[in-house]
């Protein structure tokens, strides 16, 4: 079944026709062709598919384009539209990558990451789940792990996340 | 996959009434399982009953007929559950749970409802080139003679050994909720041990649902007396895992001995397993490793294990110990 739906893509507005059983992350790749957003595994278990849907990290491997119709969507590529977006110059200064294919989805984590912590979120590490957030490097080890690298990168990665967290 | 129609319901009940309607339509909430499974042909449905943005969203305080009780909305994002106030100082076993469960995009995607209607990740069930009786009735099991490592020690019969995944579902187990349905025949509640079912002769069935069964809610009672939970899971890598056994628990105590002891583990049964021997045997008494060692082994006398699971015992009963020593502490403070 195709259907016309509608999709803000960093600042854009879109109208695609999709087939019903088609990802967020095929439409964005395929269709609009903003290829940001990489396909790792395509099952959910990597994390490099992540965008910024209506405001919040998300994957785009386990949602269907036609449920988020009318939905806003952020790319690592619109964080950094006009320059490097804060989180990125952070990855550059701190080398957090080695090939790069994770990145963007590392980035638009953290970028989520970091909001849900401003608002107090706590995580699986939080010993005091009513105490304010503190991101200390095990928090941030914990509250990154839906990301995975296969360079293994994970010392620059945790370092630029650290100097994105201190604002 | 197969052609694929979607609709968006207006109502509860339109939604009920379509799923009811079309004998291959199902519910679609946040799809971080569903999607999965039509990508993997474990599920054909050709009609999606696109729940997500009903308005089953609040985490409200409710006079019911029973007392107070906290109603979370089928659709709230698992991450959001675990870091609503009330959820955190009342019900840290909720909060922990989830927390333990998936990672963080996953969580702000999937809601209540789907985690606790996720289906078992035993990888035989996952891969349609091999026989299932939970996916094709008939067919054998796989996981008897193959990967066995977080298949079931607990009620699990000759034709399915898989275990439930949900660590949310272990943490309500012992908050007695209150699972809210919609059906053809209009709302009624169910109590939350009565919502999973042990695998028996249909394995297909995960749960006592009707296809057609729409969940609504999840009730908390609001007990006025505080009790201590948590929940502490134990997986092969730190984070970003399923679990290999988990251990939900909650306590009052006076005067040093239990007035309320309540446990569930996950990773073990085909549904959250609900510890209730064990809680009797704890009853009334001090919390010391003893007295739960020897709770845990009276409930456990019913355990099948072979040489992949034989592991869980010893993890199961260790995790426990720590787990209510570390609330029988906290208590006492
Ligand atoms: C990589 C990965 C790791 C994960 N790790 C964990 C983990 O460690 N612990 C854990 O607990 N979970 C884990 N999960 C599972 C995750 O929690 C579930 O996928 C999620 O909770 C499902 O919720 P959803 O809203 O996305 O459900 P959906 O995928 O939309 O639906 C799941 C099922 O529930 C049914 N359904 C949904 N809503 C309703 C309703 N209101 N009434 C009736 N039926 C309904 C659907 O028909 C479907 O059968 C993991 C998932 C992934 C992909
Ligand atoms: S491609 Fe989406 S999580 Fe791996
Ligand atoms: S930099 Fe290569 S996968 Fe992370």
């Amino acid at each position: 079944m195709d259907r016309e739906i509608s999709l803000v893509v960093d600042g854009a507005s879109h109208a695609v026709t999709v087939d019903s059983r088609t990802t967020l992350l095929d439409t964005l790749r395929e269709r609009l062709g903003n290829t940001s957003p990489k396909k790792g595994c395509d099952h959910g278990q990597c994390g490099s598919c992540t965008v910024l849907l209506d405001g919040r990290r998300h994957l785009t491997c386990l949602a269907l384009a036609i449920a988020y119709d009318g939905s806003e969507v952020v790319t690592a590529a619109g964080l950094g539209a006009d320059e490097p977006h804060l989180v990125q110059r952070a990855f550059l200064e701190h080398d957090g990558y080695q090939c790069g294919y994770c990145t963007p989805g590392q980035v638009c984590s953290a970028v989520g990451m970091l909001a849900e912590a401003k608002q107090g979120h706590p995580s699986h590490v939080t010993e005091d789940l009513d105490a304010a957030v503190e991101l200390d490097d095990a928090e941030l080890r914990e509250r990154m792990s839906g990301n995975l690298c296969r360079c293994g990168a994970y010392p620059g990665i945790l370092a630029a996340v650290r100097r994105a967290a201190r604002g | 996959m197969r052609a694929l129609d979607h609709r968006r319901p207006a109502t509860a009940q339109e939604a009920v009434d379509l799923v009811a309607r079309h004998p291959g339509a199902t519910f679609l909430a946040g799809g971080s399982n569903l999607v999965d499974h039509l990508k993997l042909g474990v599920a054909s449905p050709d009609v999606l009953v696109d729940v997500r943005r009903l308005p089953l969203d609040g985490i409200e305080r409710v006079e019911g007929e029973d007392g107070a009780v906290l109603r979370i909305g089928a659709n709230v994002r698992n991450s959001d559950l675990a870091a609503h106030p009330v959820v955190r100082s009342r019900f840290p076993v909720v909060a922990r749970a989830l927390l333990a469960g998936a990672s963080g995009q996953i969580r702000n995607q999937a809601t209540t409802a789907g985690n606790l209607l996720q289906r078992t990740r035993c990888v035989y069930f996952q891969d349609v080139t091999t026989p299932c009786n939970k996916r094709e009735p008939g067919t054998g099991c796989s996981a008897l003679e193959g990967y066995g490592r977080y298949n079931a020690i607990l009620g699990a019969s000759p034709d399915c050994v898989a275990t439930h995944p949900s660590d949310l579902a272990v943490g309500l187990a012992v908050l007695d909720a209150t699972v809210v349905v919609l059906g053809l025949e209009g709302e009624r509640r169910i109590p939350f041990d009565e919502l999973h079912r042990l695998p028996g002769d249909r394995p297909g069935a995960d749960t006592t649902l009707a296809r057609s069964d729409l969940v609504t809610a999840v009730e908390l009672p609001l007990d006025p007396d505080v009790h201590r939970s948590t929940y502490t899971k134990v997986r092969d890598r730190a984070s970003y895992a399923f679990a290999l056994v988990s251990v939900a628990a909650s306590v009052r105590m006076e005067e040093g001995r239990t007035t309320d002891v309540r446990l569930a583990w996950g990773g073990v049964a085909h549904k959250p397993w609900r510890a209730r021997r064990a809680e009797a045997a704890l009853a009334g008494q001090q919390i010391t490793e003893d007295a739960v060692r020897a709770a845990v082994d009276l409930e456990l006398e019913t355990t099948t294990t072979n040489r992949d699971t034989a592991y869980k015992v010893a993890m199961l009963r260790n995790t426990t110990v720590m787990t209510l020593l570390d609330l029988a502490e906290e208590a006492s403070r």
